[in-house]
Protein backbone atom coordinates (compact mmCIF):
# COMPACT_ATOMS: atom_id res chain seq x y z
CA UNK A 1 0.00 0.00 0.00
CA UNK A 2 1.28 3.41 -0.88
CA UNK A 3 1.54 6.32 1.53
CA UNK A 4 -1.47 8.03 0.02
CA UNK A 5 -3.61 5.05 0.82
CA UNK A 6 -2.28 5.03 4.36
CA UNK A 7 -3.12 8.70 4.80
CA UNK A 8 -6.63 8.25 3.55
CA UNK A 9 -7.16 5.24 5.73
CA UNK A 10 -6.47 7.33 8.81
CA UNK A 11 -8.89 9.95 7.50
CA UNK A 12 -11.55 7.33 6.99
CA UNK A 13 -11.54 6.65 10.69
CA UNK A 14 -13.03 10.09 11.38
CA UNK A 15 -16.15 9.67 9.27
CA UNK A 16 -18.87 7.49 10.68
CA UNK A 17 -19.01 4.08 9.09
CA UNK A 18 -21.51 3.64 6.27
CA UNK A 19 -24.88 2.48 7.42
CA UNK A 20 -26.28 0.13 4.83
CA UNK A 21 -29.33 -0.38 7.03
CA UNK A 22 -30.49 3.14 6.14
CA UNK A 23 -33.44 3.23 3.74
CA UNK A 24 -32.70 3.89 0.07
CA UNK A 25 -33.54 7.48 -0.88
CA UNK A 26 -32.54 7.49 -4.52
CA UNK A 27 -32.45 4.36 -6.64
CA UNK A 28 -30.84 4.60 -10.06
CA UNK A 29 -31.95 1.88 -12.46
CA UNK A 30 -30.43 1.18 -15.89
CA UNK A 31 -29.59 4.83 -16.42
CA UNK A 32 -28.12 5.84 -19.76
CA UNK A 33 -27.21 9.39 -20.68
CA UNK A 34 -26.54 10.94 -24.05
CA UNK A 35 -24.87 14.15 -25.19
CA UNK A 36 -26.27 14.17 -28.72
CA UNK A 37 -25.13 10.78 -30.02
CA UNK A 38 -22.44 10.26 -27.41
CA UNK A 39 -23.42 7.84 -24.65
CA UNK A 40 -21.78 9.18 -21.52
CA UNK A 41 -23.44 7.01 -18.87
CA UNK A 42 -23.81 3.31 -19.43
CA UNK A 43 -26.43 1.26 -17.58
CA UNK A 44 -25.85 2.76 -14.17
CA UNK A 45 -27.47 0.96 -11.23
CA UNK A 46 -26.85 2.52 -7.87
CA UNK A 47 -28.57 3.21 -4.54
CA UNK A 48 -28.17 6.29 -2.38
CA UNK A 49 -28.99 5.87 1.29
CA UNK A 50 -31.05 8.21 3.43
CA UNK A 51 -29.03 10.72 5.47
CA UNK A 52 -25.69 9.39 4.31
CA UNK A 53 -23.02 11.18 2.30
CA UNK A 54 -22.19 9.42 -0.93
CA UNK A 55 -19.11 10.52 -2.83
CA UNK A 56 -18.83 10.09 -6.59
CA UNK A 57 -15.19 9.79 -7.63
CA UNK A 58 -13.37 9.08 -10.84
CA UNK A 59 -11.16 10.79 -13.40
CA UNK A 60 -12.41 13.81 -15.41
CA UNK A 61 -14.97 12.83 -18.01
CA UNK A 62 -15.98 9.63 -16.21
CA UNK A 63 -19.57 10.82 -15.94
CA UNK A 64 -19.79 11.57 -12.21
CA UNK A 65 -21.00 15.15 -12.71
CA UNK A 66 -23.32 13.97 -15.46
CA UNK A 67 -24.85 11.46 -13.06
CA UNK A 68 -25.31 14.16 -10.43
CA UNK A 69 -26.98 16.44 -12.96
CA UNK A 70 -29.63 13.85 -13.77
CA UNK A 71 -31.00 13.83 -10.20
CA UNK A 72 -32.53 17.30 -10.47
CA UNK A 73 -32.81 17.17 -14.27
CA UNK A 74 -30.71 20.30 -14.61
CA UNK A 75 -29.33 18.76 -17.82
CA UNK A 76 -32.72 19.32 -19.46
CA UNK A 77 -31.81 23.01 -19.90
CA UNK A 78 -29.77 21.77 -22.85
CA UNK A 79 -31.91 20.29 -25.61
CA UNK A 80 -29.17 17.99 -26.95
CA UNK A 81 -28.84 16.15 -23.64
CA UNK A 82 -31.15 13.30 -22.64
CA UNK A 83 -31.39 10.47 -20.17
CA UNK A 84 -33.24 7.17 -20.18
CA UNK A 85 -33.78 4.63 -17.46
CA UNK A 86 -35.17 5.35 -14.02
CA UNK A 87 -34.15 7.50 -11.10
CA UNK A 88 -36.49 6.75 -8.24
CA UNK A 89 -36.64 9.43 -5.57
CA UNK A 90 -38.74 7.94 -2.79
CA UNK A 91 -40.10 5.55 -5.36
CA UNK A 92 -41.10 8.25 -7.83
CA UNK A 93 -39.31 8.35 -11.19
CA UNK A 94 -37.85 11.84 -11.60
CA UNK A 95 -37.17 11.23 -15.29
CA UNK A 96 -40.87 10.82 -15.95
CA UNK A 97 -42.29 13.61 -18.14
CA UNK A 98 -45.14 14.14 -15.68
CA UNK A 99 -42.74 15.39 -12.98
CA UNK A 100 -42.79 19.16 -12.37
CA UNK A 101 -39.08 19.93 -12.73
CA UNK A 102 -39.27 23.17 -10.76
CA UNK A 103 -40.79 21.40 -7.80
CA UNK A 104 -38.27 18.59 -8.20
CA UNK A 105 -35.42 21.10 -8.00
CA UNK A 106 -36.79 22.51 -4.77
CA UNK A 107 -36.77 18.95 -3.38
CA UNK A 108 -33.32 18.17 -4.76
CA UNK A 109 -31.03 21.12 -4.09
CA UNK A 110 -27.73 21.65 -5.91
CA UNK A 111 -24.50 23.49 -5.13
CA UNK A 112 -22.02 24.11 -7.93
CA UNK A 113 -18.23 24.20 -8.46
CA UNK A 114 -18.11 27.95 -8.18
CA UNK A 115 -20.02 30.06 -5.68
CA UNK A 116 -23.03 31.57 -7.45
CA UNK A 117 -24.61 34.23 -5.25
CA UNK A 118 -27.56 35.87 -6.96
CA UNK A 119 -27.34 39.63 -7.63
CA UNK A 120 -29.29 40.57 -4.50
CA UNK A 121 -28.70 41.00 -0.78
CA UNK A 122 -27.54 38.17 1.45
CA UNK A 123 -30.99 38.04 3.01
CA UNK A 124 -32.76 37.96 -0.35
CA UNK A 125 -30.42 35.29 -1.68
CA UNK A 126 -31.98 32.95 0.84
CA UNK A 127 -35.49 34.40 1.07
CA UNK A 128 -35.86 34.30 -2.72
CA UNK A 129 -35.69 30.52 -2.87
CA UNK A 130 -38.11 30.10 0.04
CA UNK A 131 -40.61 32.54 -1.43
CA UNK A 132 -40.74 30.60 -4.69
CA UNK A 133 -42.64 27.81 -2.95
CA UNK A 134 -43.94 29.12 0.35
CA UNK A 135 -45.90 32.19 1.27
CA UNK A 136 -44.73 33.15 4.74
CA UNK A 137 -45.27 36.19 6.96
CA UNK A 138 -42.20 38.39 7.30
CA UNK A 139 -41.34 37.26 10.83
CA UNK A 140 -41.42 33.59 9.89
CA UNK A 141 -39.36 34.28 6.76
CA UNK A 142 -36.78 36.07 8.91
CA UNK A 143 -36.63 33.01 11.11
CA UNK A 144 -36.13 30.69 8.17
CA UNK A 145 -33.34 32.86 6.78
CA UNK A 146 -31.58 32.90 10.15
CA UNK A 147 -32.02 29.16 10.56
CA UNK A 148 -30.52 28.50 7.13
CA UNK A 149 -27.58 30.81 7.76
CA UNK A 150 -26.95 29.18 11.15
CA UNK A 151 -27.03 25.71 9.63
CA UNK A 152 -24.61 26.86 6.96
CA UNK A 153 -22.30 28.25 9.66
CA UNK A 154 -22.54 31.71 8.15
CA UNK A 155 -24.82 33.46 10.63
CA UNK A 156 -22.10 34.95 12.84
CA UNK A 157 -20.24 36.37 9.85
CA UNK A 158 -23.31 37.63 7.99
CA UNK A 159 -25.84 38.69 10.63
CA UNK A 160 -24.70 42.32 10.64
CA UNK A 161 -24.77 42.72 6.88
CA UNK A 162 -27.85 40.88 5.71
CA UNK A 163 -28.78 43.84 3.49
CA UNK A 164 -25.44 43.89 1.71
CA UNK A 165 -24.94 42.26 -1.65
CA UNK A 166 -24.15 38.57 -1.68
CA UNK A 167 -21.13 39.44 -3.82
CA UNK A 168 -19.56 41.31 -0.90
CA UNK A 169 -18.76 38.00 0.84
CA UNK A 170 -15.50 36.10 0.37
CA UNK A 171 -15.42 33.05 -1.92
CA UNK A 172 -15.78 30.56 0.93
CA UNK A 173 -18.57 32.58 2.52
CA UNK A 174 -20.32 32.82 -0.85
CA UNK A 175 -20.25 29.06 -1.17
CA UNK A 176 -21.73 28.68 2.32
CA UNK A 177 -24.37 31.22 1.28
CA UNK A 178 -25.21 28.97 -1.67
CA UNK A 179 -25.48 26.00 0.70
CA UNK A 180 -27.69 28.07 3.02
CA UNK A 181 -29.86 29.02 0.05
CA UNK A 182 -30.25 25.35 -0.81
CA UNK A 183 -31.05 24.11 2.70
CA UNK A 184 -33.47 26.98 3.31
CA UNK A 185 -35.82 25.29 0.86
CA UNK A 186 -35.81 22.20 3.09
CA UNK A 187 -34.86 19.81 0.30
CA UNK A 188 -34.68 16.05 0.74
CA UNK A 189 -31.45 15.64 -1.17
CA UNK A 190 -28.48 17.96 -1.61
CA UNK A 191 -26.24 17.56 -4.64
CA UNK A 192 -22.76 19.04 -4.37
CA UNK A 193 -20.77 19.30 -7.60
CA UNK A 194 -17.12 19.77 -6.56
CA UNK A 195 -18.21 22.41 -4.04
CA UNK A 196 -14.70 23.20 -2.80
CA UNK A 197 -12.73 23.13 -6.04
CA UNK A 198 -12.59 26.95 -6.20
CA UNK A 199 -11.85 27.46 -2.50
CA UNK A 200 -8.76 27.73 -0.32
CA UNK A 201 -7.96 24.99 2.25
CA UNK A 202 -9.47 26.84 5.21
CA UNK A 203 -12.77 27.49 3.44
CA UNK A 204 -12.69 23.90 2.21
CA UNK A 205 -12.32 22.69 5.79
CA UNK A 206 -15.34 24.71 6.86
CA UNK A 207 -17.49 23.35 4.04
CA UNK A 208 -16.44 19.80 4.90
CA UNK A 209 -17.39 20.29 8.54
CA UNK A 210 -20.68 21.68 7.38
CA UNK A 211 -21.39 18.66 5.17
CA UNK A 212 -20.67 16.44 8.15
CA UNK A 213 -23.35 18.29 10.15
CA UNK A 214 -25.90 18.45 7.37
CA UNK A 215 -25.86 14.69 7.08
CA UNK A 216 -28.13 14.50 10.11
CA UNK A 217 -30.95 16.01 8.07
CA UNK A 218 -30.27 15.52 4.39
CA UNK A 219 -29.23 12.87 1.93
CA UNK A 220 -26.06 14.19 0.34
CA UNK A 221 -24.36 13.30 -2.92
CA UNK A 222 -21.00 14.92 -3.58
CA UNK A 223 -18.83 14.84 -6.67
CA UNK A 224 -15.20 15.38 -5.82
CA UNK A 225 -11.78 15.12 -7.42
CA UNK A 226 -10.17 15.13 -4.03
CA UNK A 227 -9.74 11.57 -2.79
CA UNK A 228 -8.90 12.70 0.74
CA UNK A 229 -12.10 14.69 0.81
CA UNK A 230 -14.14 11.69 -0.27
CA UNK A 231 -12.47 9.61 2.45
CA UNK A 232 -12.98 12.30 5.10
CA UNK A 233 -16.63 13.15 4.60
CA UNK A 234 -18.47 10.32 2.91
CA UNK A 235 -19.98 7.10 4.18
CA UNK A 236 -20.36 5.58 0.73
CA UNK A 237 -18.23 5.97 -2.35
CA UNK A 238 -18.94 5.17 -5.96
CA UNK A 239 -16.02 4.95 -8.36
CA UNK A 240 -16.83 5.64 -11.99
CA UNK A 241 -14.74 5.25 -15.09
CA UNK A 242 -15.62 6.01 -18.74
CA UNK A 243 -19.33 6.31 -18.04
CA UNK A 244 -19.57 3.09 -16.09
CA UNK A 245 -19.93 2.40 -12.40
CA UNK A 246 -16.85 0.36 -11.50
CA UNK A 247 -17.40 -0.14 -7.80
CA UNK A 248 -19.68 1.03 -5.04
CA UNK A 249 -19.46 0.40 -1.33
CA UNK A 250 -18.93 1.82 2.13
CA UNK A 251 -16.14 4.40 1.97
CA UNK A 252 -14.03 2.53 4.53
CA UNK A 253 -14.05 -0.59 2.43
CA UNK A 254 -13.53 1.31 -0.86
CA UNK A 255 -10.40 2.97 0.46
CA UNK A 256 -9.01 0.16 2.59
CA UNK A 257 -9.89 -2.94 0.61
CA UNK A 258 -11.36 -2.19 -2.80
CA UNK A 259 -12.44 -5.30 -4.61
CA UNK A 260 -11.49 -4.12 -8.12
CA UNK A 261 -7.93 -3.43 -9.20
CA UNK A 262 -9.06 -0.36 -11.18
CA UNK A 263 -10.44 1.21 -8.01
CA UNK A 264 -7.28 0.46 -6.11
CA UNK A 265 -5.13 1.98 -8.86
CA UNK A 266 -7.19 5.16 -8.95
CA UNK A 267 -7.34 5.59 -5.19
CA UNK A 268 -3.62 5.10 -4.80
CA UNK A 269 -2.94 7.59 -7.57
CA UNK A 270 -1.61 5.18 -10.14
CA UNK A 271 -3.86 6.66 -12.82
CA UNK A 272 -6.49 9.32 -13.36
CA UNK B 1 12.60 30.46 -36.64
CA UNK B 2 13.21 34.16 -36.55
CA UNK B 3 15.98 33.87 -34.02
CA UNK B 4 17.59 31.17 -36.09
CA UNK B 5 17.65 33.15 -39.32
CA UNK B 6 18.92 36.23 -37.56
CA UNK B 7 21.73 34.22 -36.08
CA UNK B 8 22.69 33.00 -39.49
CA UNK B 9 22.58 36.57 -40.80
CA UNK B 10 24.92 37.75 -38.09
CA UNK B 11 27.38 34.98 -38.65
CA UNK B 12 27.43 35.34 -42.44
CA UNK B 13 28.13 39.08 -42.53
CA UNK B 14 30.30 41.20 -40.33
CA UNK B 15 27.54 43.57 -39.15
CA UNK B 16 23.80 43.13 -39.57
CA UNK B 17 22.34 45.89 -41.75
CA UNK B 18 19.00 47.44 -40.96
CA UNK B 19 17.29 50.18 -42.88
CA UNK B 20 16.25 52.03 -39.71
CA UNK B 21 17.99 51.84 -36.43
CA UNK B 22 15.37 50.59 -33.95
CA UNK B 23 15.31 53.73 -31.78
CA UNK B 24 14.54 55.93 -34.79
CA UNK B 25 11.79 53.67 -35.97
CA UNK B 26 10.37 53.52 -32.46
CA UNK B 27 10.29 57.28 -32.25
CA UNK B 28 8.50 57.63 -35.59
CA UNK B 29 6.03 54.95 -34.58
CA UNK B 30 5.34 56.62 -31.26
CA UNK B 31 4.82 59.98 -32.93
CA UNK B 32 2.50 58.53 -35.57
CA UNK B 33 0.26 56.81 -33.04
CA UNK B 34 0.18 59.90 -30.81
CA UNK B 35 -0.76 62.03 -33.82
CA UNK B 36 -3.61 59.67 -34.71
CA UNK B 37 -4.97 59.90 -31.20
CA UNK B 38 -4.61 63.68 -31.07
CA UNK B 39 -6.27 64.10 -34.48
CA UNK B 40 -9.59 62.80 -33.11
CA UNK B 41 -9.40 65.20 -30.21
CA UNK B 42 -8.57 68.12 -32.48
CA UNK B 43 -11.42 67.31 -34.87
CA UNK B 44 -13.85 67.07 -31.96
CA UNK B 45 -12.71 70.35 -30.44
CA UNK B 46 -12.84 71.93 -33.90
CA UNK B 47 -16.43 70.85 -34.39
CA UNK B 48 -17.52 72.11 -30.96
CA UNK B 49 -15.63 75.37 -31.50
CA UNK B 50 -17.11 76.12 -34.89
CA UNK B 51 -20.61 75.19 -33.72
CA UNK B 52 -20.38 77.59 -30.79
CA UNK B 53 -18.81 80.27 -33.00
CA UNK B 54 -21.55 79.85 -35.62
CA UNK B 55 -24.35 79.73 -33.06
CA UNK B 56 -23.10 82.60 -30.93
CA UNK B 57 -24.96 85.42 -32.72
CA UNK B 58 -28.27 83.60 -32.10
CA UNK B 59 -27.46 83.01 -28.43
CA UNK B 60 -26.45 86.63 -27.87
CA UNK B 61 -29.47 87.96 -29.80
CA UNK B 62 -32.12 85.92 -27.93
CA UNK B 63 -30.33 84.98 -24.71
CA UNK B 64 -32.02 82.33 -22.60
CA UNK B 65 -35.28 82.79 -24.50
CA UNK B 66 -33.65 81.00 -27.43
CA UNK B 67 -34.15 77.84 -25.42
CA UNK B 68 -37.45 78.64 -23.72
CA UNK B 69 -39.24 80.32 -26.61
CA UNK B 70 -41.39 78.21 -28.87
CA UNK B 71 -41.58 80.77 -31.65
CA UNK B 72 -39.65 79.90 -34.81
CA UNK B 73 -40.54 82.51 -37.40
CA UNK B 74 -38.20 82.87 -40.36
CA UNK B 75 -40.02 85.92 -41.81
CA UNK B 76 -39.65 87.92 -38.62
CA UNK B 77 -36.21 86.48 -37.78
CA UNK B 78 -37.50 85.23 -34.41
CA UNK B 79 -36.00 81.93 -33.28
CA UNK B 80 -36.69 79.76 -30.26
CA UNK B 81 -35.67 76.12 -29.82
CA UNK B 82 -38.25 74.87 -27.32
CA UNK B 83 -40.48 73.06 -29.84
CA UNK B 84 -37.53 71.21 -31.33
CA UNK B 85 -36.06 70.33 -27.93
CA UNK B 86 -39.38 68.95 -26.71
CA UNK B 87 -39.82 67.06 -29.98
CA UNK B 88 -36.36 65.54 -29.73
CA UNK B 89 -36.85 64.38 -26.16
CA UNK B 90 -40.40 63.14 -26.73
CA UNK B 91 -39.60 61.10 -29.83
CA UNK B 92 -36.53 59.60 -28.15
CA UNK B 93 -38.55 58.75 -25.05
CA UNK B 94 -41.27 57.08 -27.12
CA UNK B 95 -38.58 55.14 -28.96
CA UNK B 96 -37.19 53.86 -25.65
CA UNK B 97 -40.61 53.04 -24.19
CA UNK B 98 -41.42 50.92 -27.23
CA UNK B 99 -37.94 49.75 -28.17
CA UNK B 100 -36.42 48.69 -24.83
CA UNK B 101 -39.00 46.04 -23.85
CA UNK B 102 -38.97 44.63 -27.38
CA UNK B 103 -35.16 44.57 -27.48
CA UNK B 104 -34.90 42.87 -24.11
CA UNK B 105 -37.58 40.41 -25.17
CA UNK B 106 -35.58 39.59 -28.29
CA UNK B 107 -32.34 39.22 -26.33
CA UNK B 108 -33.96 37.00 -23.71
CA UNK B 109 -35.66 34.88 -26.34
CA UNK B 110 -32.42 34.42 -28.27
CA UNK B 111 -30.32 33.51 -25.25
CA UNK B 112 -32.77 31.54 -23.10
CA UNK B 113 -35.69 30.16 -25.05
CA UNK B 114 -34.85 29.96 -28.71
CA UNK B 115 -34.43 26.45 -30.16
CA UNK B 116 -30.93 26.19 -31.66
CA UNK B 117 -32.10 25.95 -35.28
CA UNK B 118 -33.97 29.25 -35.03
CA UNK B 119 -31.17 31.19 -33.35
CA UNK B 120 -29.18 32.07 -36.43
CA UNK B 121 -32.09 33.22 -38.62
CA UNK B 122 -33.48 35.50 -35.90
CA UNK B 123 -30.07 36.90 -34.96
CA UNK B 124 -29.24 37.59 -38.61
CA UNK B 125 -32.56 39.33 -39.18
CA UNK B 126 -31.92 41.61 -36.21
CA UNK B 127 -28.48 42.45 -37.52
CA UNK B 128 -29.89 43.18 -40.98
CA UNK B 129 -32.31 45.60 -39.38
CA UNK B 130 -29.27 47.60 -38.25
CA UNK B 131 -27.92 47.61 -41.80
CA UNK B 132 -31.00 49.28 -43.32
CA UNK B 133 -30.06 52.88 -44.22
CA UNK B 134 -32.08 55.45 -42.31
CA UNK B 135 -33.40 57.01 -45.55
CA UNK B 136 -35.14 53.69 -46.25
CA UNK B 137 -36.82 53.81 -42.85
CA UNK B 138 -37.87 57.37 -43.64
CA UNK B 139 -39.39 56.48 -47.01
CA UNK B 140 -41.08 53.38 -45.68
CA UNK B 141 -42.35 55.36 -42.71
CA UNK B 142 -43.80 58.13 -44.86
CA UNK B 143 -45.24 56.16 -47.77
CA UNK B 144 -46.21 52.85 -46.17
CA UNK B 145 -46.43 53.15 -42.41
CA UNK B 146 -47.94 56.63 -42.03
CA UNK B 147 -51.07 56.04 -44.18
CA UNK B 148 -51.77 52.74 -42.42
CA UNK B 149 -51.12 54.34 -39.04
CA UNK B 150 -53.57 57.16 -39.87
CA UNK B 151 -56.28 54.80 -41.05
CA UNK B 152 -56.06 52.07 -38.44
CA UNK B 153 -54.74 53.89 -35.37
CA UNK B 154 -55.08 57.66 -35.47
CA UNK B 155 -58.68 57.87 -36.70
CA UNK B 156 -60.19 55.10 -34.53
CA UNK B 157 -58.27 56.17 -31.42
CA UNK B 158 -59.20 59.83 -31.95
CA UNK B 159 -62.86 58.86 -32.24
CA UNK B 160 -62.73 56.94 -29.00
CA UNK B 161 -60.82 59.41 -26.85
CA UNK B 162 -62.44 62.59 -28.15
CA UNK B 163 -63.68 64.70 -25.29
CA UNK B 164 -61.96 62.69 -22.56
CA UNK B 165 -59.77 64.61 -20.12
CA UNK B 166 -55.98 64.45 -20.68
CA UNK B 167 -56.02 61.33 -22.89
CA UNK B 168 -58.44 63.16 -25.20
CA UNK B 169 -55.67 65.70 -25.77
CA UNK B 170 -52.64 63.44 -25.89
CA UNK B 171 -54.10 60.91 -28.31
CA UNK B 172 -56.30 63.14 -30.45
CA UNK B 173 -55.41 63.84 -34.07
CA UNK B 174 -56.80 67.08 -35.46
CA UNK B 175 -55.57 66.17 -38.92
CA UNK B 176 -55.00 62.42 -39.08
CA UNK B 177 -52.23 62.40 -41.67
CA UNK B 178 -50.22 59.59 -40.13
CA UNK B 179 -47.10 61.67 -39.61
CA UNK B 180 -46.28 63.15 -36.23
CA UNK B 181 -44.36 62.76 -33.00
CA UNK B 182 -45.66 59.27 -32.22
CA UNK B 183 -44.95 58.03 -35.74
CA UNK B 184 -41.40 59.32 -35.49
CA UNK B 185 -41.03 57.65 -32.10
CA UNK B 186 -42.23 54.31 -33.50
CA UNK B 187 -39.85 54.48 -36.47
CA UNK B 188 -37.01 55.38 -34.09
CA UNK B 189 -37.94 52.42 -31.89
CA UNK B 190 -37.55 50.09 -34.87
CA UNK B 191 -34.20 51.70 -35.63
CA UNK B 192 -32.75 51.33 -32.14
CA UNK B 193 -34.01 47.78 -31.53
CA UNK B 194 -31.14 46.02 -33.33
CA UNK B 195 -28.55 47.99 -31.32
CA UNK B 196 -30.04 47.39 -27.91
CA UNK B 197 -31.08 43.82 -28.70
CA UNK B 198 -27.72 42.67 -30.00
CA UNK B 199 -25.74 44.25 -27.15
CA UNK B 200 -28.19 42.91 -24.57
CA UNK B 201 -27.89 39.48 -26.16
CA UNK B 202 -24.09 39.59 -25.89
CA UNK B 203 -24.35 40.67 -22.26
CA UNK B 204 -26.75 37.85 -21.40
CA UNK B 205 -24.55 35.37 -23.24
CA UNK B 206 -21.59 36.40 -21.11
CA UNK B 207 -23.30 35.55 -17.83
CA UNK B 208 -21.70 32.29 -16.64
CA UNK B 209 -24.00 29.35 -17.31
CA UNK B 210 -23.41 28.10 -13.77
CA UNK B 211 -25.29 31.12 -12.39
CA UNK B 212 -28.20 30.36 -14.67
CA UNK B 213 -28.10 26.71 -13.68
CA UNK B 214 -28.09 27.52 -9.99
CA UNK B 215 -31.13 29.74 -10.43
CA UNK B 216 -32.95 26.92 -12.20
CA UNK B 217 -31.44 24.66 -9.54
CA UNK B 218 -33.53 26.16 -6.74
CA UNK B 219 -36.65 25.65 -8.79
CA UNK B 220 -37.08 28.95 -10.62
CA UNK B 221 -39.16 29.10 -13.76
CA UNK B 222 -37.58 30.70 -16.82
CA UNK B 223 -39.40 33.95 -16.06
CA UNK B 224 -38.09 33.98 -12.49
CA UNK B 225 -34.55 33.22 -13.64
CA UNK B 226 -34.62 36.06 -16.16
CA UNK B 227 -36.44 38.56 -13.99
CA UNK B 228 -34.66 37.98 -10.67
CA UNK B 229 -31.21 36.75 -11.61
CA UNK B 230 -30.10 37.32 -15.20
CA UNK B 231 -31.38 40.86 -15.79
CA UNK B 232 -30.20 42.19 -12.38
CA UNK B 233 -26.85 40.48 -12.97
CA UNK B 234 -26.56 42.19 -16.36
CA UNK B 235 -28.14 45.39 -14.96
CA UNK B 236 -25.45 48.00 -15.36
CA UNK B 237 -24.40 46.82 -18.80
CA UNK B 238 -28.01 46.74 -19.99
CA UNK B 239 -28.33 50.42 -19.03
CA UNK B 240 -25.27 51.03 -21.19
CA UNK B 241 -26.95 49.30 -24.12
CA UNK B 242 -30.10 51.38 -23.64
CA UNK B 243 -28.04 54.58 -23.51
CA UNK B 244 -26.44 53.70 -26.81
CA UNK B 245 -29.91 53.36 -28.31
CA UNK B 246 -30.97 56.66 -26.75
CA UNK B 247 -27.95 58.41 -28.24
CA UNK B 248 -28.94 57.17 -31.66
CA UNK B 249 -32.58 58.12 -31.19
CA UNK B 250 -31.71 61.68 -30.14
CA UNK B 251 -29.51 62.40 -33.12
CA UNK B 252 -31.29 60.44 -35.85
CA UNK B 253 -32.09 62.83 -38.67
CA UNK B 254 -33.18 61.43 -41.99
CA UNK B 255 -35.93 59.02 -41.00
CA UNK B 256 -37.36 61.44 -38.47
CA UNK B 257 -37.40 64.32 -40.94
CA UNK B 258 -39.62 62.20 -43.20
CA UNK B 259 -42.22 61.22 -40.63
CA UNK B 260 -42.25 63.83 -37.87
CA UNK B 261 -44.31 66.33 -39.86
CA UNK B 262 -41.95 69.29 -39.37
CA UNK B 263 -44.40 71.59 -37.63
CA UNK B 264 -43.07 74.60 -35.80
CA UNK B 265 -45.70 74.74 -33.10
CA UNK B 266 -46.06 72.94 -29.83
CA UNK B 267 -48.97 70.55 -29.50
CA UNK B 268 -50.28 68.52 -26.61
CA UNK B 269 -51.08 65.60 -28.87
CA UNK B 270 -48.65 62.83 -29.80
CA UNK B 271 -50.57 62.41 -33.07
CA UNK B 272 -49.79 65.97 -34.15
CA UNK B 273 -46.81 66.87 -36.29
CA UNK B 274 -43.82 68.36 -34.54
CA UNK B 275 -40.12 68.60 -35.17
CA UNK B 276 -36.86 67.57 -33.64
CA UNK B 277 -33.60 69.49 -33.52
CA UNK B 278 -32.06 67.28 -36.18
CA UNK B 279 -35.08 67.42 -38.47
CA UNK B 280 -35.30 71.22 -38.15
CA UNK B 281 -31.65 71.61 -39.13
CA UNK B 282 -31.97 69.16 -42.02
CA UNK B 283 -35.08 70.95 -43.31
CA UNK B 284 -33.83 74.50 -43.23
CA UNK B 285 -30.09 74.37 -43.66
CA UNK B 286 -30.20 74.53 -47.43
CA UNK B 287 -31.82 77.96 -47.64
CA UNK B 288 -30.70 79.45 -44.35
CA UNK B 289 -28.80 82.72 -44.34
CA UNK B 290 -27.85 85.26 -41.70
CA UNK B 291 -29.43 84.92 -38.30
CA UNK B 292 -31.40 81.84 -39.35
CA UNK B 293 -28.14 80.02 -40.09
CA UNK B 294 -26.78 81.13 -36.73
CA UNK B 295 -29.94 79.89 -35.05
CA UNK B 296 -29.56 76.48 -36.71
CA UNK B 297 -25.95 76.33 -35.55
CA UNK B 298 -27.14 77.17 -32.06
CA UNK B 299 -29.70 74.36 -32.33
CA UNK B 300 -26.82 72.06 -33.19
CA UNK B 301 -25.02 73.19 -30.03
CA UNK B 302 -28.09 72.37 -27.98
CA UNK B 303 -28.40 68.90 -29.53
CA UNK B 304 -24.76 68.37 -28.68
CA UNK B 305 -25.43 69.50 -25.14
CA UNK B 306 -28.52 67.31 -24.79
CA UNK B 307 -26.66 64.22 -26.00
CA UNK B 308 -23.77 65.04 -23.72
CA UNK B 309 -26.09 65.51 -20.73
CA UNK B 310 -27.76 62.18 -21.43
CA UNK B 311 -24.39 60.46 -21.40
CA UNK B 312 -23.35 62.16 -18.16
CA UNK B 313 -26.65 61.25 -16.50
CA UNK B 314 -26.24 57.70 -17.74
CA UNK B 315 -22.79 57.54 -16.19
CA UNK B 316 -24.09 58.84 -12.87
CA UNK B 317 -26.91 56.32 -12.94
CA UNK B 318 -24.55 53.54 -13.81
CA UNK B 319 -22.15 54.39 -10.99
CA UNK B 320 -25.02 54.55 -8.50
CA UNK B 321 -26.19 51.11 -9.55
CA UNK B 322 -22.66 49.80 -9.10
CA UNK B 323 -22.39 51.12 -5.55
CA UNK B 324 -25.79 49.74 -4.53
Amino acid sequence: MSTIALNTSSAVGKAAAGNAEAPVRIAVRDLNFYYGDFRSLKDINLDFYDRQVTALIGPSGCGKSTLLRTFNRIYSLYPEQRADGEILLDGQNVLSPSIDVNELRARVGMVFQKPTPFPMSIYDNIAFGIKLYERLPKSELDGRVEEALRKAALWDEAKDKLRQSGMSLSGGQQQRLCIARTIAQKPEVILLDEPTSALDPISTGKIEELIEQLRAEFTIVIVTHNMQQAARISQFTAFMYLGELVEFGPTTKMFMKPSKKQTQDYITGRFG
Amino acid sequence: MVALSQERLVSSTDAPVRRFSPPTFDRIFRFASLASALLVLIVLLGIIGSMIYGGWPAFSEFGLSFITSSVWNVNEDQYGAWVAIVGTLTTALIALVIGVPLSLGIAIFLTQLCPPWLKRPVATTIELLAAVPSIIYGMWGLFVFAPLFAKYVQIPVSNIVEGMPIIGTILYARTPSGVGILTAGIILAIMIIPFIASIARDILDQIPSVLRESAYGIGCTTWEVVRNVLVPQAGVSIIGAIMLGLGRALGETMAVTFVVGNANRLSGSLFDPGSTIASRIANEFNEAIGLQLNALMALGCILFLVTFTVLVLARLLVSRVKVG
